[in-house]
Protein backbone atom coordinates (compact mmCIF):
# COMPACT_ATOMS: atom_id res chain seq x y z
CA UNK A 1 0.00 0.00 0.00
CA UNK A 2 2.73 2.16 0.19
CA UNK A 3 3.61 4.69 -2.58
CA UNK A 4 0.49 4.71 -4.41
CA UNK A 5 0.23 6.17 -7.37
CA UNK A 6 -2.81 8.67 -7.64
CA UNK A 7 -4.56 7.76 -10.98
CA UNK A 8 -7.15 11.01 -11.97
CA UNK A 9 -9.37 8.04 -13.43
CA UNK A 10 -9.25 5.96 -10.19
CA UNK A 11 -9.96 8.87 -7.69
CA UNK A 12 -12.22 10.52 -9.80
CA UNK A 13 -14.84 7.56 -10.24
CA UNK A 14 -14.15 6.76 -6.38
CA UNK A 15 -15.49 10.00 -5.34
CA UNK A 16 -18.32 10.14 -7.71
CA UNK A 17 -19.72 6.55 -6.36
CA UNK A 18 -19.04 7.00 -2.43
CA UNK A 19 -21.63 9.06 -1.40
CA UNK A 20 -24.21 6.99 -3.49
CA UNK A 21 -22.55 3.26 -2.25
CA UNK A 22 -23.41 5.41 1.41
CA UNK A 23 -26.77 6.69 0.97
CA UNK A 24 -27.53 3.38 -0.23
CA UNK A 25 -26.22 1.74 2.58
CA UNK A 26 -28.26 3.98 5.02
CA UNK A 27 -31.11 3.00 2.81
CA UNK A 28 -30.60 -0.64 3.50
CA UNK A 29 -30.28 0.15 7.45
CA UNK A 30 -33.26 2.00 7.46
CA UNK A 31 -35.37 -0.27 4.60
CA UNK A 32 -34.86 -3.57 6.95
CA UNK A 33 -38.43 -2.97 8.34
CA UNK A 34 -39.62 -3.26 4.81
CA UNK A 35 -37.87 -5.69 2.59
CA UNK A 36 -34.63 -7.34 2.69
CA UNK A 37 -31.91 -5.58 4.56
CA UNK A 38 -30.45 -4.52 8.01
CA UNK A 39 -27.79 -3.56 9.93
CA UNK A 40 -25.68 -6.62 9.23
CA UNK A 41 -25.92 -5.86 5.09
CA UNK A 42 -26.01 -1.90 5.54
CA UNK A 43 -22.56 -1.96 7.63
CA UNK A 44 -21.22 -4.03 5.49
CA UNK A 45 -21.96 -1.25 2.49
CA UNK A 46 -20.70 1.33 4.42
CA UNK A 47 -17.16 -0.04 5.26
CA UNK A 48 -17.02 -1.01 1.62
CA UNK A 49 -17.32 2.40 0.20
CA UNK A 50 -14.47 3.68 2.96
CA UNK A 51 -12.22 0.87 2.12
CA UNK A 52 -12.64 1.74 -1.76
CA UNK A 53 -11.65 5.19 -0.59
CA UNK A 54 -8.59 4.06 1.19
CA UNK A 55 -7.27 1.89 -1.83
CA UNK A 56 -8.29 4.80 -4.41
CA UNK A 57 -6.60 7.77 -2.38
CA UNK A 58 -4.17 5.74 -0.59
CA UNK A 59 -3.92 5.47 3.14
CA UNK A 60 -2.24 8.13 4.69
CA UNK A 61 -4.98 10.58 3.51
CA UNK A 62 -7.86 8.83 4.27
CA UNK A 63 -6.57 7.95 7.69
CA UNK A 64 -6.81 11.45 8.51
CA UNK A 65 -10.50 11.84 7.51
CA UNK A 66 -11.31 8.57 9.32
CA UNK A 67 -8.78 7.11 11.39
CA UNK A 68 -8.70 3.66 12.75
CA UNK A 69 -9.40 4.70 16.42
CA UNK A 70 -12.04 6.13 14.44
CA UNK A 71 -13.32 3.16 13.12
CA UNK A 72 -12.99 1.36 16.52
CA UNK A 73 -14.99 4.23 18.62
CA UNK A 74 -17.94 4.05 15.78
CA UNK A 75 -17.95 0.33 16.63
CA UNK A 76 -17.78 0.45 20.51
CA UNK A 77 -21.14 3.46 20.02
CA UNK A 78 -23.00 0.97 17.90
CA UNK A 79 -22.46 -1.55 20.45
CA UNK A 80 -23.14 0.99 23.44
CA UNK A 81 -26.17 1.82 21.22
CA UNK A 82 -27.67 -1.83 21.51
CA UNK A 83 -27.08 -2.12 25.00
CA UNK A 84 -28.81 1.33 25.79
CA UNK A 85 -31.76 0.10 24.02
CA UNK A 86 -32.13 -3.20 26.33
CA UNK A 87 -31.27 -1.46 29.23
CA UNK A 88 -33.66 1.43 28.95
CA UNK A 89 -36.61 -0.46 29.33
CA UNK A 90 -35.40 -1.51 32.76
CA UNK A 91 -36.10 2.23 34.19
CA UNK A 92 -40.02 1.55 33.56
CA UNK A 93 -40.26 -1.92 34.94
CA UNK A 94 -40.11 -3.93 31.79
CA UNK A 95 -37.26 -6.71 31.15
CA UNK A 96 -34.18 -6.65 29.37
CA UNK A 97 -34.64 -5.51 25.55
CA UNK A 98 -38.59 -5.05 25.97
CA UNK A 99 -38.57 -2.46 23.80
CA UNK A 100 -42.39 -1.80 24.34
CA UNK A 101 -41.53 -0.53 27.96
CA UNK A 102 -38.53 1.61 26.51
CA UNK A 103 -39.50 5.23 28.10
CA UNK A 104 -40.55 7.43 25.69
CA UNK A 105 -44.42 8.93 26.54
CA UNK A 106 -45.88 9.90 23.29
CA UNK A 107 -45.54 6.11 21.45
CA UNK A 108 -47.52 2.73 21.94
CA UNK A 109 -46.41 -0.17 21.77
CA UNK A 110 -46.07 -1.57 18.76
CA UNK A 111 -44.78 1.64 17.34
CA UNK A 112 -42.15 1.62 20.38
CA UNK A 113 -40.98 -1.49 19.17
CA UNK A 114 -40.66 -0.90 15.88
CA UNK A 115 -38.40 1.98 16.82
CA UNK A 116 -36.72 -0.01 18.90
CA UNK A 117 -35.80 -2.30 15.73
CA UNK A 118 -34.27 0.66 14.12
CA UNK A 119 -32.48 2.00 16.60
CA UNK A 120 -30.69 -1.79 17.38
CA UNK A 121 -30.57 -2.27 13.41
CA UNK A 122 -28.45 1.32 13.69
CA UNK A 123 -26.58 -0.28 16.47
CA UNK A 124 -25.83 -3.48 14.80
CA UNK A 125 -24.78 -1.30 11.38
CA UNK A 126 -22.44 0.80 13.09
CA UNK A 127 -20.69 -2.25 14.78
CA UNK A 128 -20.17 -3.86 11.55
CA UNK A 129 -19.32 -1.08 9.85
CA UNK A 130 -16.67 0.12 11.93
CA UNK A 131 -15.53 -3.70 12.73
CA UNK A 132 -14.83 -4.47 9.13
CA UNK A 133 -12.81 -1.34 8.57
CA UNK A 134 -10.44 -2.26 11.73
CA UNK A 135 -9.97 -5.35 9.97
CA UNK A 136 -9.16 -4.36 6.90
CA UNK A 137 -6.62 -1.60 8.19
CA UNK A 138 -4.91 -3.80 10.03
CA UNK A 139 -4.94 -7.54 7.73
CA UNK A 140 -3.54 -4.22 5.15
CA UNK A 141 -1.28 -3.77 7.72
CA UNK A 142 -0.50 0.22 7.75
CA UNK A 143 -1.28 0.27 11.62
CA UNK A 144 1.88 0.65 13.86
CA UNK B 1 -6.00 -46.87 17.89
CA UNK B 2 -7.49 -45.65 14.18
CA UNK B 3 -9.86 -48.88 13.74
CA UNK B 4 -11.44 -47.63 17.33
CA UNK B 5 -11.92 -44.39 16.13
CA UNK B 6 -13.04 -45.69 12.43
CA UNK B 7 -15.36 -47.85 14.49
CA UNK B 8 -16.75 -45.25 16.46
CA UNK B 9 -17.45 -42.70 13.89
CA UNK B 10 -19.35 -45.78 11.84
CA UNK B 11 -21.43 -46.16 15.10
CA UNK B 12 -22.35 -42.71 15.11
CA UNK B 13 -22.97 -42.02 11.90
CA UNK B 14 -25.57 -45.00 12.09
CA UNK B 15 -27.38 -43.64 14.95
CA UNK B 16 -27.74 -40.06 13.11
CA UNK B 17 -29.09 -42.19 10.25
CA UNK B 18 -31.85 -43.82 12.02
CA UNK B 19 -32.52 -40.69 14.09
CA UNK B 20 -32.93 -38.72 10.87
CA UNK B 21 -35.79 -41.10 10.19
CA UNK B 22 -38.05 -39.90 12.70
CA UNK B 23 -37.05 -36.22 11.62
CA UNK B 24 -40.33 -34.37 9.69
CA UNK B 25 -39.65 -34.12 5.93
CA UNK B 26 -38.34 -30.72 5.01
CA UNK B 27 -41.55 -28.72 4.06
CA UNK B 28 -43.58 -30.64 5.70
CA UNK B 29 -46.83 -28.62 6.76
CA UNK B 30 -47.05 -30.60 10.04
CA UNK B 31 -43.73 -30.48 11.73
CA UNK B 32 -43.54 -29.14 15.21
CA UNK B 33 -42.08 -25.68 14.22
CA UNK B 34 -44.09 -25.01 11.68
CA UNK B 35 -47.71 -25.84 13.75
CA UNK B 36 -47.05 -23.21 16.23
CA UNK B 37 -44.12 -21.09 16.03
CA UNK B 38 -44.46 -20.04 12.00
CA UNK B 39 -48.17 -19.16 12.16
CA UNK B 40 -47.75 -16.70 15.56
CA UNK B 41 -44.71 -14.89 14.02
CA UNK B 42 -47.18 -15.19 10.55
CA UNK B 43 -50.41 -13.71 12.42
CA UNK B 44 -48.78 -11.76 15.49
CA UNK B 45 -45.56 -9.72 14.00
CA UNK B 46 -47.00 -7.19 12.50
CA UNK B 47 -49.76 -6.29 14.85
CA UNK B 48 -47.10 -6.70 17.71
CA UNK B 49 -44.30 -4.86 15.98
CA UNK B 50 -45.79 -2.65 13.21
CA UNK B 51 -42.68 -3.90 11.25
CA UNK B 52 -44.03 -5.76 7.60
CA UNK B 53 -40.79 -7.69 7.10
CA UNK B 54 -41.01 -10.69 9.40
CA UNK B 55 -37.69 -11.68 9.29
CA UNK B 56 -36.43 -8.13 10.63
CA UNK B 57 -39.50 -8.52 13.49
CA UNK B 58 -37.67 -11.96 14.60
CA UNK B 59 -34.22 -11.17 14.16
CA UNK B 60 -34.12 -7.65 16.03
CA UNK B 61 -37.08 -8.28 18.12
CA UNK B 62 -38.10 -11.95 18.90
CA UNK B 63 -34.79 -12.75 19.19
CA UNK B 64 -32.84 -9.56 20.19
CA UNK B 65 -30.96 -11.07 22.41
CA UNK B 66 -29.25 -13.10 20.19
CA UNK B 67 -28.50 -10.87 17.65
CA UNK B 68 -27.00 -8.52 20.77
CA UNK B 69 -24.80 -11.63 21.03
CA UNK B 70 -23.73 -11.84 17.51
CA UNK B 71 -22.59 -8.48 17.36
CA UNK B 72 -20.95 -8.65 20.51
CA UNK B 73 -19.50 -11.39 18.63
CA UNK B 74 -18.77 -8.93 15.59
CA UNK B 75 -17.49 -6.73 17.81
CA UNK B 76 -15.29 -9.17 19.75
CA UNK B 77 -13.31 -10.07 16.73
CA UNK B 78 -12.57 -6.76 15.31
CA UNK B 79 -10.73 -6.06 19.26
CA UNK B 80 -9.41 -9.12 18.54
CA UNK B 81 -7.50 -8.11 15.51
CA UNK B 82 -6.67 -4.72 17.19
CA UNK B 83 -4.56 -6.57 20.25
CA UNK B 84 -3.29 -9.74 18.06
CA UNK B 85 -2.07 -7.86 14.64
CA UNK B 86 -0.10 -5.20 15.89
CA UNK B 87 2.09 -7.25 17.89
CA UNK B 88 2.54 -10.32 15.05
CA UNK B 89 3.37 -7.79 12.87
CA UNK B 90 6.36 -6.09 15.18
CA UNK B 91 7.65 -9.74 15.55
CA UNK B 92 7.67 -10.06 12.17
CA UNK B 93 9.39 -6.80 11.35
CA UNK B 94 12.10 -8.18 14.15
CA UNK B 95 12.94 -11.38 12.72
Amino acid sequence: MRGIIHNTIVDGVARLMVPFIQIFALYVITHGHYGPGGGFQGGVILAASIMLLRLAMGEEEEHRRFSPTAAAAVAATGILIYFAAGLLPLATGGVFLDYAREPIPWLQGPELRSLGILVVETGVGMVVWGTLVILFDYLIGSEP
Amino acid sequence: MKALTALILGAFFLLFVYAESDLPRPGDPAAPTRVHITPRYIEGSFPETKTPNIVTAVLADYRGYDTLGETAVIFTAGLAVMLILPRALRRGKRQ
